[in-house]
């Protein structure tokens, strides 16, 4: 198991550097073209909700080896204000900030694995994986 | 005792100099990786001891420090070498003062770092000012740069208008296409523009926002948007975001982009010669002949 890197989201830029890693990671693992841009927005993603709800949180990443199968693992953390309803903004077209609202959900279809966890005025974790075909 | 101990230190300013380029040589070792001849390494070392000891002796005159730091500066060497070498001269001075006199009490203790430290902190923070200060100038410039690249707006031809995007899409930027992209529509009395981003890295919920919010502006004036460059791999991303594009035309290249976009004003490109019946008669001349 390698030890997780991980990318502090504090500015707009940051989200740049984070998803910079995560296709440098991507790409190492030899990921197809269309899987390395799926995990890229995904990190994209993420990384601009923690910047624009939660103002400071981190995006990390870790390579997954399982006995028949190797994924990157994208989790994001942030102590910001929490979710109250998990439920709505798993839906499209939900959204606070006047975005699209598409951002949770299609991070959902991009990766294969997706778990958010979230408590109002403690923060939300959100952990995805995507394995390799 | 302020000014004997600098008299101490300029007198036996050989020593405290040689004791300052040995330890310093085995810095580079250590951490100075930077491709540079030993050569210059020694003169460079020799002119910063001397820079150090000229403004002891002027009592905190800071112009050569100056001078010698846009030297360094244009020599591209790490402020680490700068303030690594003015600790190095902190503890090699006080050493060598403290070792080379009698009376070693508390107050004597104290008095020799506090005039060391006078010394030497003007230095390291005139050192680290310039430094920064080239920096914040560097960066300031490259900002402007970025900024001219940001969102430029070609005319092609009466009517038709592209702008061709290239990198990372922040908000700043997408403030930007928008006003450029409405500015030039107007200026350009364009009936269509095509936004090409097939230099776009990533196109994420943000981005694709920003350019449906663009394209719709651009509608509400009156004029046509055709999204073109959509790679393979982003076309995919898109769909599994599930953004909604439909209103908005989208061609793969900017060359299909452009062909739709004549057509949409009335015109198409044709060959002024037809190119089979050219070589053709060609041909018929040579066997004429």
């Amino acid at each position: 198991m390698t030890p997780q890197s991980c990318v502090k989201i504090r500015e707009e830029w940051d989200i740049v550097s984070a998803r910079q890693l995560g296709r440098e990671m991507a790409k190492k693992l030899r990921f197809s073209t269309v899987d390395q841009a799926r995990i890229t927005t995904a990190v994209s993603e993420l990384a601009r909700n923690i910047y624009l709800y939660a103002e400071e949180g981190q995006i990390c990443f870790e390579v997954l080896e399982t006995a028949d199968h190797k994924g990157l693992s994208v989790s994001a953390t942030d102590t910001g204000p929490g979710i109250t309803d998990i439920s709505q903004v798993m839906q499209d077209g939900f959204t606070t900030s006047g975005g699209l609202g598409a951002g949770l959900p299609g991070v959902k279809r991009l990766m294969d694995e997706f778990d958010i966890q979230s408590e109002v005025g403690q923060g939300t974790q959100i952990n995805t994986v995507k394995w390799i075909r | 005792m302020n000014t004997n101990l600098r008299n101490i230190a300029i007198e036996n300013s050989d020593t405290i100099v040689q004791m300052w380029l040995e330890k310093i040589d085995s810095l580079k070792g250590e951490e100075f990786r930077f491709s540079t001849s030993d050569e210059l390494f020694e003169n460079t070392n020799r002119e910063f001891v001397n820079v150090i000891f000229t403004s002891i002796k002027q009592q905190g005159s800071l112009i050569e420090v100056i001078t010698f730091s846009e030297k360094l500066i244009t020599l591209g060497w790490p402020l680490s070498y700068i303030t690594d070498g003015l600790q190095l001269f902190r503890r090699v001075t006080i050493d060598y003062i403290l070792s080379n006199s009698d009376q070693v009490d508390t107050n004597f203790f104290s008095a020799v770092l506090t005039s060391v430290d006078k010394w030497v902190e003007p230095i390291i923070h005139q050192l680290i000012n310039e430094y920064t200060g080239s920096w914040e100038h560097i960066l300031s410039i490259q900002r402007i740069a970025l900024q001219e690249l940001s969102a430029p707006l070609i005319p092609v031809t009466d009517g038709i208008t592209i702008m061709p995007l290239i990198g990372t899409i922040d908000t700043e930027r997408a403030k930007q296409i928008m006003e450029n992209l409405l500015d030039g529509v107007i200026k350009h009395n364009s009936e269509v523009v095509l936004i090409d981003i097939t230099g776009v890295p990533v196109v994420d919920t943000m981005v694709a926002h920003h350019i449906i919010q663009a394209a719709e502006a651009v509608r509400l004036i009156g004029s046509n948007c055709i999204l073109v460059g959509i790679r393979p791999e982003i076309a995919q991303t898109i769909v599994n975001l599930g953004i909604d594009l439909t209103n908005l035309p989208t061609k793969s290249s900017l060359k299909k982009g452009f062909i739709t976009a004549l057509e949409m004003t009335n015109r198409k490109v044709i060959n002024l010669k037809p190119m089979e019946d050219g070589i053709e008669e060609m041909i018929n001349s040579i066997q004429g002949e």
